[in-house]
């Protein structure tokens, strides 16, 4: 009963959707506000709908109802609660089920809080919003319904991939999706304008929100991801360049694009049709990630072929939505004149600069992933592009980004004189290349990448830091003047600081990991000791542990820092007796100077295979990417954006 | 869940890549034969090198690699060598050829086109004489001024 209420709940909204999808849009063009305003409601019942269907596969994951397909094939009666709710979004059905609801969510947001937007362009937002949720409703409806029953209920399920049974991965896919369908937003409110004929300054502001939201939960998502990677795989590697990860990487660095374009719509008026071609872009970016993951045409062309179904019904809503946004884009495009002048070198050359470096490596990440699909159809030749291709092809790109970074960001709007701009950042530059010569000094051997690396960081941060003393005029002024106007900096500004000094602190994090890492692979017996990168490691025991779903080798390796005891390393070794299958739990200690990650391997010779690795710095990759989502998160907070301070500008539309 | 399907498939990874047995004395010779196998795929997992996966043939990889060394191959024979048995699917790097050259000119050749038309964007954006307002714009300066 409770699976058959879900799946009517969702036919409930799959009408809905068409009726939004439909009446709000001619009652724009006829200027019937009635029609107009029918929007707002069915929004509203589509997401409470689709709400309710969510919560009836959750309670049919959470009572084990063995009856319900997907149910049977994702969990088992023993699983930890946890993994019971992560598992409704563990599989095709159930994560689709999750991205139309994110989908709903943010109509409604619309619906809800856009109060002050006018009532022509919400009525055409939430329509073509409403459209991308009749798209994914019907795939969900006729290829991947999440509610089928069986005839002849299992005694217990087949239980959840245990690699996914982990608390990083439970919250990594919400996280994605919320900034993958956020996208879709920005997506709605470029084909509203485009059909309106009209973006300015209030249009930007309109749509900053909903980017800087999508990109602050892609941001943590990613970073989840990379995390999970981290210590769970087992030996310390953070990006693979997997196609599934460039699926969610090229709407990211598409996201971080549009960001900083609607800076310049907003403030100069400029670049208009370019940013909305880029808020098609994004969430064009989304959908080509979701078709690449759903239809398994990157595993293999031949398993597409064999079962086209999805892929198909994917690869349609992808045409016709990229084609219809970009058609609409090239007749409509012209009429988006922007007035505003300026010269090459100025704040809005930097950010174009920004834009054109974003944007091409989005491509060469785009090139990268589809071209063995395209190698075998086309020329006939099996090939892979892996991570080896990617860091020489698109590493340079995020190099010149970062070397320019500092100086746009500080430049003036309209027309500068770089002599005059960047003279206040000649300190951060030379400090920076002072830091990159003497790590080049200290480092007998070791790889040119730390250096290079760790010059760049500094720059980057210090540039930062440079540039906020320069705005606080605290040089002027003197120090305590200079706090002042510090603190009376508005979110957006400090929001801009947080994003870049996260960049750099995120470079800093990759390059040190990838330059100074060291390993240890041995075979050891109980109460070896061997030391490392000026670490001293005691093999303790191994012990049987039992968890609720699986039983587990832990081993216990005792890590000293001369005399003094500084970690008790816990490595697992787990079997998942229902699937059969073995995961690593790496024992990590971390700090700010560097994690000791060891992993347990097999028992071979009277002795574990051991691997130990000192990473330095490694967590700072991660911190980076949470100073970055909060400097977005600032910049979300700040007064202009709010939607009580858009009145004046309502006026103008 | 876009990492479900990548780790279906990922199964290979669960533990071990290089085992303590696999590894050669001669320090030169293992650095080489690691950085190798940075290079080289293996075969049935998806997108992992045979560095870090534990699969049986990914370890026949290792060894037959590290023999390679051992004979005397430099590391491009050693590439070759396995190439000849292989195929190219093995190269996680594809080398360059004139079919491969989308590939690895489409960053440069986008780069160079885009750079230039944001050049001649910003360029003509400059030249453009400002004209008096107009009407519109008179009323925005009112509002501007005003706010």
């Amino acid at each position: 009963m409770i699976a058959e209420l879900g799946h009517l709940s969702v036919i409930i909204a799959f009408m809905v959707a068409i009726v939004q999808s439909v009446i709000p849009m001619i009652g724009a063009s006829k200027g019937y506000v009635g029609w107009m305003d029918a929007a707002r409601p069915a929004a509203i019942i589509q997401f409470l709908a689709i709400f309710f269907a969510f919560i009836m596969l959750t309670v049919s994951f959470i009572i084990s109802d063995f009856s319900v397909k997907l149910v049977a094939s994702n969990s088992h009666s023993l699983k930890p609660m946890l993994y019971k709710v992560s598992g409704v979004w563990g599989n095709h059905e159930g994560s689709m089920l999750l991205w139309i609801l994110i989908l709903a969510f943010y109509g409604a947001l619309v619906a809800v809080f856009g109060n002050r937007l006018p009532i022509i362009l919400k009525a055409r937002v939430l329509s073509v919003q409403a459209m991308i949720g009749v798209a994914f409703i019907a795939f969900l409806l006729f290829t991947s319904n999440p509610f089928e029953r069986l005839s002849f209920p299992p005694f217990d399920g087949k239980d959840l991939n245990p690699l996914l049974q982990d608390p990083g991965l439970a919250f990594h896919p919400p996280f994605l999706y919320f900034g993958y369908v956020g996208l879709s937003m920005t997506f709605s409110f470029a084909i509203a304008a485009l059909i309106q004929g009209s973006v300015d300054a209030a249009w930007a502001r309109w749509v900053r929100p909903w980017a800087l939201l999508a990109w602050i939960t892609l941001t943590i998502g990613i970073a989840l991801g990379s995390w999970w990677a981290y210590y769970e795989l087992g030996w310390g590697g953070w990006w693979f360049w997997d196609p599934v990860e460039n699926a969610s990487f090229m709407p990211w660095l598409i996201a971080v694009a549009l960001l900083h374009s609607a800076i310049v719509v907003e403030k100069r008026e400029a670049l208009k049709s370019w940013t909305v071609l880029l808020a098609i872009l994004g969430f064009s970016f989304s959908l080509i990630g979701t078709f690449i993951v759903r239809s398994g045409v990157i595993t293999s062309v031949h398993a597409f072929a064999n079962d086209p179904e999805r892929g198909v019904f994917i690869l349609l809503i992808l045409i016709i939505a990229i084609g219809g946004g970009l058609t609409l884009y090239a007749f409509r495009a012209s009429s988006l004149r922007s007035g505003a002048i300026f010269s090459p070198v100025s704040r809005e050359g930097g950010l174009i600069l920004n834009n054109l470096l974003l944007v091409v490596s989005t491509i060469v990440v785009f090139v990268g992933t589809i071209w063995p699909l395209v190698a075998e159809l086309v020329l006939g030749r099996k090939l892979s592009v892996g991570a080896p291709f990617f860091e020489i092809a698109f590493t340079p790109f995020m190099v010149i980004l970062a070397i320019s970074l500092p100086l746009g960001a500080i430049l003036p709007w309209k027309r500068a004189q770089i002599k005059r701009a960047g003279s206040p950042l000649i300190g951060a530059l030379s400090l920076s290349l002072a830091l990159g010569l003497l790590i080049w000094s200290l480092q007998t051997g070791g790889r040119i990448l730390a250096p290079i690396g760790l010059a760049l960081s500094a720059w980057v941060i210090l540039g930062t830091l440079t540039d906020l003393i320069v705005r606080c005029r605290m040089l002027e002024n003197g120090f305590f003047a200079g706090i002042r106007r510090l603190i009376k900096l508005t979110r957006a500004d400090w929001g801009k600081a947080f994003a870049h000094i996260g960049l750099g602190l995120t470079i800093f994090g990759i390059s040190a990991i990838t330059a100074w890492e060291t390993e240890d692979i041995r075979v050891a017996k109980i109460g070896e000791t061997f030391e490392m990168s000026g670490y001293t490691f005691i093999f303790d025991d191994v012990t049987k542990v039992n968890g609720k779903n699986y039983s587990s080798d832990m081993g216990t390796i005792s890590a000293y820092e001369g005399k003094k005891l500084v970690a008790k390393l816990k490595p697992e070794k787990r079997f998942y007796p229902v699937q059969r299958m073995p995961t690593t739990e790496a024992g990590i200690n971390s700090t700010f100077k560097r994690d000791l990650y060891v992993a347990l391997g097999d028992f071979q010779n009277d002795g574990w295979t051991i691997r130990t690795y000192v990473k330095p710095f490694a967590v700072w990759i991660w911190i980076g990417c949470l100073v970055m989502a909060f400097g977005g998160l600032m910049s979300m907070t700040d007064r202009r954006l709010r939607f009580a301070s858009t009145n004046k500008i309502r006026r103008k539309i | 869940m876009f990492r479900v399907a990548f780790f279906i498939i990922f199964i290979c990874s669960t533990a071990w890549a290089v085992e303590p047995d696999e590894v050669l004395s001669n320090v030169e010779y293992e650095a080489r034969a690691r950085a190798i196998s940075k290079d080289l795929r293996c075969l049935v997992c998806r997108n992992e090198n045979i560095d870090s996966s534990n699969a049986g043939i990914a370890k026949d990889l290792r060894i037959l690699v590290r023999e390679r060394i051992q004979k005397g191959d430099s590391n491009d024979q050693v590439i070759d060598f396995i190439i000849d048995r292989y195929g190219e699917y093995v190269l996680l790097n594809p080398k360059i050829s004139f079919e491969n050259l989308i590939l690895w000119l489409s960053g440069p050749f986008f780069l160079i086109i885009c750079g230039i038309i944001g050049w001649r964007y910003t360029r003509q954006r400059n030249k453009e004489s400002p004209k008096s307002l107009n009407e519109k714009e008179k009323k925005r300066l009112d509002e501007i001024l005003n706010d």
